[in-house]
């Protein structure tokens, strides 16, 4: 579904991705873990051309960005189109209630009737958990509930991918698990997702490969089982002392 | 001072005079306040917001051309003075064979001082807004012009209610300029009657009270549009 080849991303001199090759398959949950500052995020927001590579290319669905030369608007659009992202930061729209936040893309981008979109709101923010919160603004919703929402508007565009970056990492210890069992479900209703998480317990729990970057190259994939217990890299093995 | 309130607090008849005068002069005075002053500051006002948009995005465009004009045109307004533009567009003009009237040669000016001025206010407001929320609405999809005008805009306009509303209100007391390009508004009466019966103080005081009521009924407006606003602000 995914194929990335070579991908490089410079920012001025800094080089933050140094060829990276990588394939997600449909359905696949791909948890990338990594030292901060070794351009997993980076790697993260290249998947929806929000950081433009500096040179490489991705394929996604059989559309093809390569980066060697400009890339098109309606490329950008296709890849933004397919993919949808949850921030660290949640970035939600505050003028804006939960259900006015999932509503806005399917009806200012895909002209969806409101009535149509309205009725989708509502049954993704169910599904989330947030069912009795529609007219909330993001101010009077919790760290967790606000990050649901942003799963919810994420979703309401139906794409065939979802991208989080560092989901948790902005919340409250105690309401960590409400937001990762919402991505756990999501996994499990056969969702391709690629997640950067410092969750070990979640890249266990729920992906199918994890992936090891650190200085901006893929230092080591395997499954969780797998990668964790037996790593075959001093690297890898070096990081996973640290944290777990 | 002293004196003047001493000789016609002892005179009943200059008393009964001078509030004649001034309940007499209070509907002309109004007429011009209605008729000129706040058309005045309300036409200008709409022209100079769009103006000041429309130059604070070409001043946070990536084009250079853009941002070069739009910085050309804040410096040019901003560093010379109101009225000497004014007496550009209406005395200048003519020599080239322009000629305006002066209510809309006013409009003009004002326009483009309030488009300068505000264009600031904007832009600065627009840079406020976190840039994550650009990257939100590009991630569902929406192109500039709708991430602008769904997302950011809104959040902008509230951030700038305060600094426009001295823009709006300083504008209130600006166009007293326009009596000297013989537009016919409030102060300009105010200066007719009172070369006619030399009860200067009285009118200009009088005219000061009006332009300091409408100010203060605007300040009310702008409180209750914060309020408004903020309502979805912790």
């Amino acid at each position: 579904m995914i194929s990335i080849k070579g991908l490089y991303k410079k920012f001025g001199e800094l080089e933050v991705l140094k060829g990276i090759d990588l394939e997600v398959n449909k359905g696949e949950v791909v948890v990338v873990i990594g030292p901060s500052g070794s351009g997993k995020t980076t790697l993260l927001r290249c998947l929806n051309i929000l950081e433009v590579p500096t040179a490489g290319s991705i394929t996604l669905n059989g559309h093809t960005a390569d980066f060697s030369k400009q890339v098109a608007k309606n490329e950008i659009n296709y890849f933004r189109s397919e993919t949808g992202m949850v921030f660290q930061n949640y970035n939600l729209f505050p003028h804006k209630t939960a259900l006015e936040n999932v509503m806005e893309g399917p009806v200012i981008v895909k002209k969806e009737p409101k009535d149509v979109a309205r009725k989708k709101a509502v049954s993704l923010l169910n599904k989330v958990g947030l069912g009795d919160k529609f007219d909330f603004y993001p101010f009077q919703l919790s760290g967790g509930q606000q990050q649901r929402v942003g799963i919810a508007r994420a979703l309401a565009l139906e794409p065939k991918v979802m991208l989080f970056d560092e989901p948790t990492s902005a919340l409250d210890p105690e309401l960590v698990g409400e937001v990762l069992q919402v991505m756990k479900d999501l996994a499990n209703e056969g969702m391709t997702m690629v997640v950067v998480t410092h969750e070990m317990r979640f890249a266990q729990d729920a992906a199918d490969e994890v992936i090891f970057i650190d200085e901006g190259k893929v230092i080591e994939r395997n499954k969780p089982s797998e990668l964790f217990t037996n790593p075959k890299e001093e690297r890898t093995r070096q990081f996973l002392n640290l944290i777990l | 001072m002293k004196m003047y309130l001493t000789n016609i607090l002892a005179d009943p008849e200059k008393i009964q005079r001078l509030l004649d005068i001034a309940l007499t002069s209070l509907w002309p005075l109004l007429e011009g306040a209605l008729y000129y002053t706040l058309p005045l500051t309300f036409i200008s006002f709409f022209f100079g917001i769009i103006l000041a948009v429309l130059t604070a995005l070409a001043r946070i465009s990536t084009s250079k051309p853009l941002q070069i004009i739009g910085r050309i045109y804040v410096s040019v307004i901003r560093g010379t003075p109101l009225l000497v533009q004014l007496f550009i567009l209406f005395f200048g003009l003519p020599t080239v064979g322009i000629v305006i009237d002066p209510f809309p040669a006013a409009v003009f000016g004002f326009s483009l001082n309030v488009g300068a001025y505000a264009s600031e206010v904007i832009r600065a407001a627009i840079q406020s807004i976190p840039k994550g929320q650009w990257e939100a609405a590009h991630t569902i999809g929406m192109n500039y012009t709708q991430t602008l005008r769904r997302i950011i805009l809104p959040q902008a306009t509230r951030v700038s209610i305060p600094p426009l509303s001295n823009t709006f209100i300083s504008l209130v007391k600006d166009t007293s300029l326009a009596s000297l390009i013989l537009v016919t508004e409030m102060f300009r009466k105010a200066q007719e009657i009172a070369s006619a019966n030399y009860e200067f103080l009285l009118l200009y005081t009088e005219a000061a009270i009006i332009y300091w009521l409408i100010c203060f009924i605007l300040s009310l407006i702008q409180d209750r549009i914060e309020h408004r606003l903020g309502r979805y602000v912790a």
